[in-house]
Parts: C-alpha cells; sequence; structure tokens
C-alpha cells in the first residue's frame, strides 16, 4: 500500500534485554482509524511514542508520512496531533489560552492560531469555558481540550492514547461522539485502549497486542467472528464450585473457565443454558450476550484485558 | 462509647503527633543534616568570620559577638521548623496529600489533629534546638550553665509563629500565598530582630517591627539566660508574655479554623 | 550519545526523533510570561523586596556594628556599600535556581509540561533556552531595581555599577542552566531538599559578608571553587569601581558554567523525553 500513511515493519523497542515492543508489523492507510487494543504494558504506549517521533526505535523500519523518524523529528511532529494517556494540560494558563500557547509551539501565527482556537473550542463544546481555569474543568472536558489541542496544527494524524480512560460513562460517550465527527471529516486516528467498546466504536481496523507483539488483526467483527462464537454464555456457581461445574460442562462448546465465572461459547446462547440446568447445575447468575472484542483477546492470549 | 473510642479520645494527639513523626523519616537525611549543617554553619559565619569586622569583637555588655549571636541563631532554627511545618505542613494536610481529612474519619476530632500537629512541630524543635546547644557548647558560646534554658524558650520562639498555622488552614487554592507572606512577613520579622546586631542599632522607624517580631522577644530572653541578665526584669517578664500569647493565640485560631473546615 | 550536543547552533537544524533545537524558544518563554501574567504575577513582583529588606536590615543595623571593610583593591569602604553588590549577586543566584529547580521540577513532574512541549515541533534546546531566558528577564527585572535602591542609597561607588547589570545576567544564566539539568535528576521532594542545604554555605561563606581572608588558606581555596564567590567579586569589583584583570577570570568562570550546563541540560532533557 504506497499511500499509506504509517508503515511499522518489525519495529522493535528494547529497554537493556526488555523487548516493549518486539517485532510489530503494521500499515495505516490515510482516513483511516487505526487501533491497537491490548491490556496495560502490551507496548501500546511505547509503539504510540515511536509514532508520535519522540521515541527512538531499536530496530525495524518505520515510516510516518513518508519519512523516517529517525531522520525528520520535527517535521513529523509538525503534522501530528498527540492525545497522551495522562492529560499533560498547561494548568497555570486558562482554557483558551491553552490552545494558543500550544500553537506557537508549532510556530503558527497568532492570528491563525487565534481563529482555530476559537473553532476547536466550538468543536469541543467548551466554547463556554474559554477563560476557565483548566483545574476547575471535569475530566471529560479535559481530555476534549486535550483533543481539541492536538487539532490546533491541522494534524494529518491525530493519536490517541487511552482516550477515554478514567472517564464516566457519560463523558465517554460525548468523546466517542467528536472523535466521530473527526473521523467523518476523513482525519487518520490511531487509537490503543484496552476497552473493546471502544476499539469497536471507533476502530475500522485493529491490532491486538500482548507482550511487545501483534496476536491477530482485522476489523472488530472480522476478529469476533474469526476468534469467537456468536454469542456466549456467563454461568456463576460461586468462586468454590467453579472448577467443579466445569467438569460437568464438557461438549457444550468452548469454555473459558475464570475465578469468578464460566465462559460458554455457543451460536446459540439460549439453548446452551437449557442444556447447562439439564446437566443438572444450577448456576447462581447466568447471563447471555454477544461475543466482544474481550472475548477474542481472551482467546488469543488466556487472559481477560483488564485484571 | 467504646474502649477504642475512649482511648483515642484520650491519646489521639499522640497518635497524629506519631504519624507525622513517621512521615518525617523519609526526610530523615536532609532532616539531619540541616539540623547539625546549620548551626556549624552559622556560627561559625557570624560567630567566627564576621566577628572578626565587629568593632573590637564585642557585644553588648561586653561578652563576645559569638556569645551574643549564638541565642539568637538557636531561636532562629526552632522559628525556620516552625515556619515550615506550619506553612507547609498544615496545608499538606489539608489540601496536597489531605491526611487530615483521613483522620477525621477516625474517631480523631479536628482539635487532636491540631494539638497533634502542634505536638509534633514542638518535638522537631527541640530536636533542632538540642543540637543546636550542644554545637554552640562545642564553639564556646554559652557562658552560662542556665544557657540550657535557651532549648525552652527556642522551641516557645518558634511555636509564637504559630498564627501562621490558623492563617495556612485557611488556604484553600495554592496561588503562592506562602511566598509572599515569607517575603513580605517573615523576612523582615527575622531581619529586624536583633539577631545579628543589637536591635538598637537600627533607626527608630525601624526598631518596631523588632517589638512585634516573635524573634527578637525570643532571642533577648535566650540571652538573658546565657550570658546573664541585661535588661531589666519586668522586660524579660514582657518577652514571657509576649511569645506565650501570640502561642496559645494562634494555636487556638488554628483549632477552630481546622475543626470549621473538616466539618464540612 | 550522538556528538550533536556541542551545537546550540542558530540554524533551525532538524535530524531525527532527538533533534535538539527548532529555533522556537521564543514560544516557550512567551508561554511562562503569560503564566506569570494569569497565575502568580504578585509572588514574583513581591521577589523584589527580598534583598532590599536584607539591604537595609544588613546594611543599616549590621552596618553601624562594624568597621574596616574594603574593596577589591583595598580601598576602605562602608559595610553598606560593601554587601550591597554581594546581596545582588546573592539574589541573581537564588532566583536563578529557584526559577531553575522548584519551577521545573513542578513542570517536569506534575504537570508533564516538558513531555507536551516535546510532542511538538520544539527541542529540548528550545524548552531550555526559553526557560531560561524567562528566568533571566525576571531576575534582570529584579537587577535594576535593586541597583536603583543602591542609587539611591548612595552605595554605587562608580559609574562601572550599571554594567553590574549584564554581569547578573550572565550569572544567572550560569546558575539557571546548571540548576535546570541538576533537577531533572531529582525525582522527590525529599531530594529536593537538598538544594537549599547545598545554597547556604555559598551564601554564608562566599565573602558575602566579609572578606575571604578570615578564614584559613584551605577554605580560601575551597571557597574560590566556589560560583557565587566568582559572582560577588564580579558585581563587587563593578559597583565599588574597583576594576581588576582578575574580574575577566571571574567572567570566563560563568562562561564555562553556561556552556557546560546547557550541554548537561540538553542532554538531560532529551535522554528523559525523547529516549
Amino acid at each position: 500500500m504506497p499511500d499509506s500513511v504509517i508503515t511499522a515493519t518489525a519495529l522493535t523497542k528494547k529497554y537493556k534485554d526488555f523487548a516493549a515492543v518486539d517485532g510489530i508489523s503494521f500499515e495505516v492507510a490515510p482516513g483511516e482509524s487505526f487501533g491497537l487494543l491490548g491490556p496495560n504494558g502490551a507496548g501500546k504506549s511505547t509503539t504510540m511514542r515511536m509514532v508520535g517521533a519522540v521515541s527512538t526505535r531499536t530496530s525495524g523500519e518505520l515510516s510516518i508520512l513518508g519519512m523516517d523518524p529517525n531522520e525528520h523529528g520535527p517535521e513529523i511532529r509538525s503534522q501530528l496531533g498527540v492525545v497522551p494517556q495522562a492529560d499533560n494540560l498547561d494548568t497555570d494558563l486558562r482554557v483558551r489560552d491553552n490552545l494558543l500557547v500550544y500553537g506557537r509551539y508549532f510556530g503558527i501565527p497568532r492570528a491563525i492560531v487565534a481563529k482555530r482556537a476559537d473553532e476547536l473550542l466550538e468543536f469541543a463544546q467548551l466554547a463556554d469555558r474559554a477563560k476557565a481555569k483548566v483545574d476547575d474543568l471535569s475530566g471529560g472536558m479535559k481530555r476534549r481540550l486535550t483533543i481539541a489541542r492536538a487539532l490546533i496544527n491541522e494534524p494529518r494524524i491525530l493519536l490517541l492514547d487511552e482516550p477515554t480512560t478514567g472517564l464516566d460513562p457519560q463523558a465517554r460517550h460525548i468523546l466517542w461522539d467528536r472523535l466521530f465527527r473527526l473521523k467523518e471529516q476523513g482525519t487518520t486516528l490511531v487509537v490503543t485502549t484496552h476497552y473493546m467498546d471502544e476499539a469497536e466504536q471507533l476502530c475500522d481496523r485493529l491490532v491486538v497486542v500482548d507482550k511487545g507483539q501483534i496476536m491477530a488483526e482485522g476489523s472488530p467483527s472480522a476478529l469476533i467472528r474469526e476468534y469467537s462464537s456468536k454469542e456466549v454464555l456467563e454461568v456463576r456457581f460461586g468462586s468454590e464450585r467453579n472448577a467443579e461445574a466445569a467438569s460437568k460442562l464438557e461438549g457444550l462448546g468452548r469454555l473459558e473457565v475464570l475465578p469468578d465465572r464460566i465462559l460458554v461459547y455457543s451460536d446459540n446462547g439460549e439453548g446452551a443454558l437449557v442444556e447447562v440446568i439439564k446437566r443438572g447445575l444450577q448456576p447462581i447468575t447466568s447471563l447471555v450476550r454477544r461475543s466482544s472484542l474481550e472475548d477474542v483477546f481472551l482467546r488469543l492470549t488466556g487472559r481477560t484485558l483488564i485484571e | 462509647m467504646s474502649n477504642l473510642a475512649l482511648t483515642s479520645r484520650r491519646w489521639g494527639a499522640w497518635y497524629v503527633a506519631e504519624h507525622r513523626l513517621r512521615g518525617l523519616r523519609s526526610y530523615a537525611g536532609t532532616v539531619a543534616a540541616t539540623a547539625i549543617g546549620t548551626p556549624v554553619l552559622y556560627l561559625f559565619a557570624f560567630g567566627v568570620g564576621l566577628a572578626t569586622l565587629v568593632t573590637g569583637n564585642v557585644g553588648p555588655g561586653g561578652h563576645s559577638y559569638l556569645q551574643f549571636v549564638a541565642p539568637a541563631l538557636l531561636a532562629m532554627a526552632a522559628v525556620a521548623v516552625g515556619t515550615e511545618e506550619f506553612l507547609f505542613g498544615i496545608l499538606l494536610g489539608f489540601k496536597w496529600n489531605p491526611t487530615f481529612v483521613g483522620m477525621n474519619s477516625t474517631p480523631l476530632t479536628g482539635r487532636q489533629i491540631i494539638d497533634g500537629v502542634f505536638l509534633f512541630v514542638a518535638i522537631r524543635m527541640l530536636i533542632v534546638t538540642v543540637i543546636y546547644y550542644a554545637i554552640m557548647l562545642a564553639f564556646g558560646a554559652v557562658p552560662s550553665a542556665w544557657g540550657l534554658a535557651m532549648i525552652p524558650t527556642g522551641i516557645l520562639t518558634g511555636l509564637a509563629f504559630s498564627p501562621m498555622a490558623a492563617y495556612s488552614a485557611t488556604i484553600t487554592e495554592d496561588k503562592g500565598q506562602f511566598a509572599i507572606l515569607q517575603r513580605v512577613i517573615i523576612l523582615p520579622l527575622t531581619l529586624f530582630s536583633g539577631t545579628v546586631f543589637p536591635l538598637t542599632q537600627l533607626p527608630i522607624y525601624l526598631q518596631w517591627i523588632g517589638w512585634l517580631s516573635p524573634l527578637w522577644h525570643g532571642a533577648e530572653l535566650g540571652r538573658q539566660f546565657s550570658y546573664g541578665p541585661t535588661e531589666p526584669i519586668w522586660l524579660t517578664g514582657i518577652h514571657v508574655v509576649y511569645l506565650v500569647g501570640i502561642a496559645a493565640l494562634g494555636w487556638a485560631f488554628t483549632v477552630r479554623i481546622a475543626t470549621k473546615r473538616l466539618d464540612k | 550519545m550522538t556528538a550533536t550536543t556541542d551545537a546550540p547552533a542558530r540554524a533551525p537544524r532538524t535530524s531525527g526523533v532527538r533533534a535538539l533545537y527548532s529555533g522556537n524558544a521564543r514560544a516557550v518563554m512567551a508561554r511562562g510570561l503569560l503564566a506569570t501574567r494569569s497565575t502568580n504575577w504578585i509572588v514574583v513582583l513581591t521577589g523584589v523586596f527580598e534583598p532590599i529588606f536584607y539591604l537595609l536590615a544588613l546594611g543599616i543595623g549590621l552596618g553601624s556594628y562594624i568597621e574596616g571593610v574594603t574593596d577589591p583593591l583595598g580601598n576602605e569602604i562602608p559595610y553598606a556599600a560593601y554587601i550591597a553588590p554581594a546581596l545582588l549577586a546573592v539574589s541573581a543566584m537564588n532566583g536563578a535556581i529557584y526559577d531553575s529547580t522548584w519551577n521545573v521540577f513542578f513542570k517536569m513532574h506534575f504537570g508533564k509540561l516538558y513531555a507536551g512541549m516535546l510532542a511538538t515541533k520544539l527541542g529540548p534546546l528550545d524548552v531550555a533556552l526559553g526557560e531560561i531566558a524567562l528566568a533571566l528577564l525576571r531576575g534582570a527585572a529584579y537587577g535594576v531595581t535593586f541597583l536603583l535602591v543602591m542609587q539611591v542609597l548612595g552605595l554605587n561607588l562608580s559609574w562601572t555599577a550599571f554594567l553590574a547589570l549584564p554581569a547578573l545576567v550572565v550569572i544567572a544564566f550560569g546558575f539557571a542552566s546548571l540548576g535546570m539539568g541538576i533537577t531533572s535528576y531529582l525525582k522527590t521532594f525529599q531530594q529536593m531538599d537538598w538544594i537549599p542545604f547545598v545554597m547556604l554555605p555559598m551564601f554564608l561563606l562566599s565573602a558575602t559578608f566579609y572578606p575571604l581572608t578570615v578564614y584559613p588558606v584551605w577554605i580560601q581555596w575551597f571557597v574560590q571553587a566556589l560560583p557565587l564567590w566568582h559572582a560577588v567579586e564580579l558585581v563587587r569589583g563593578l559597583t565599588t569601581g574597583a576594576l581588576s584583570p582578575v574580574m575577566l577570570l571571574h567572567l570566563l568562570y560563568f562562561a564555562v558554567m553556561i556552556v557546560l550546563g546547557l550541554i548537561f541540560t540538553t542532554r538531560r532533557l532529551r535522554a528523559l523525553f525523547l529516549d
């Protein structure tokens, strides 16, 4: 794909002997919304820092907007928008001043920055907060301001590291809505997340990362199709009796025995539940749901995403 | 009332003091280095170095310049502890690392928390002044055995900066108030207080700052014990009353403000 | 580590993730001015009083109690005229150290401000120069005020006193560039607590309050190795008009300190944020 905006080939980052990112390869097409899904410590943030041209790779190839970050760090950074995992807004400055000052870091003329700042405050639904102190904003507002700030240089790629971690459900939905609009406008998004619902909402295509390596790649629905069943039955027997119950569930479908519950992968969840009861088992609770990326991850790594 | 609640009613302030002392342990290195290094440096710089420039190396009343400055420097060390703890220690407990709020959700009362902090501050001052005193002895800066009384008078001087704790307890937003307070109020109170030169050397329009400053009262009080009476006894009485009065006022206001703040 | 650090070059050279300089230190400085204006300008303003209080207390109070101090050439001068330049040098040091230690410490560890800056086009040298320039601006403003007070009190003994201002900027530059580099190693409040402990002996011993000659020779050597002594002697020479070629050595001391400090700080910022 010659027109891809990011191309990583066997990208590796080692800290002494520990490989945080261990030979991953992926491409991101212009306008695409690309996700890195994995648990904490999988190497997502390190990958993002290399793509953000602030971390030198140990080996492999990396091309961002056709440039090698080892040669053209500042040029690349000037065309990226970065939303880091932890907000690093300037708490000494007011909301609008945060945008103005950040724009000046790119050397953008004052008048242009001022105009864009007002537009972005509008976009981030913060126009009425322009003069507020950063510390007085809610978590969701801070996050939207960070995103507005990342857009001040009209970046060709927007990097979002765990964009909604720590936000309440309502704030997350507002944020997703804003990001969806950016996607519609054709902005290329690269998102890391350990929330499957977020990956499903935002990403056209994603890679599942664990221990610095890519475990699988595809669209959310394709991944679910490939690595999971249509439905999942979750049954709980109480932590004491889980293992015993599991032995009686053989043959119902693929099983995952977790400390607090058992997952039964079946295309017909209700039917599986009927069968469970037929076998003389009485779950304390039971739930039939659709498969999610969480199940894909469990299948691929044998671990849950949030531990 | 349960037994536990009774115990904490009786000993609560000590628990708070213990908590703070444990917290101090992670600062043990600098605390110890400062407690030992500061007296050595100051006594050397002023008592030995600057003394060579002082006319005939004689302080007021015929004692050496070193003996003159030493009681003031000791009191100043207690004041330094007081300023740090009363300002930063109090705000720390309310805001930056709000341990007071956590303590208040146990049987401890606001009064006990503040008592505990004051107790801790006094203990810290005790350590600092004892070390100071020992080093002063080594420098030969204390002619009289009564000089030992400089330890309690020094602690009293430091505690007389307690109104700062009351102020600190009112702060909800850190806008650099401490820096302003230290520069505009504490620093003049320290500099114009007859510490490294007799207050009377200052023109009268600056002397009043010294009369207001607990440090001047504390330094003069210490001098009375260290090298014998140099002032009428009623003035010595005034020093004591002034210091005790300010310390008590500051404590009472701090308790009041802190209790209210925790009650929100 | 590569060898690019020796070039704090003007040209916005760009190379790699770890490119040093994008020629936009201005933006960092402008950010600082804006932050000062919207948060702590009163704090900055009150900083003016600190050395003036010292001068009044020690110059007037202590001065009337003291005899026989001389300028660097041995001419007898009033005590106030002796310590005023020292206090000026100390305030330049303190201002620069405060700005480059506590301020930087908070921005580095709590605000994560530098991580944000370095995710843009800016390089570490932009950040270092911008922050230091701001500290120097503030230091120079304090310096002017203090020199005016000295002038009013008749403590500027020579026309060369006005040269103390650029000298102060050089002194502050030296302390700030080194201070920022050292701060980058400090991670906890406990470690930050050591800074005043290192500053105190410098403040008390560097011929600030009395001449070096009262010490035994080995202490004299030690003090002469410290930067503040060079700063005090340089400023004192200028305000008293006791000029001598040794002052060029003091300047050289600070020139070396600035260059080493900048190299050191830039390398550290790069290692920390652009690994």
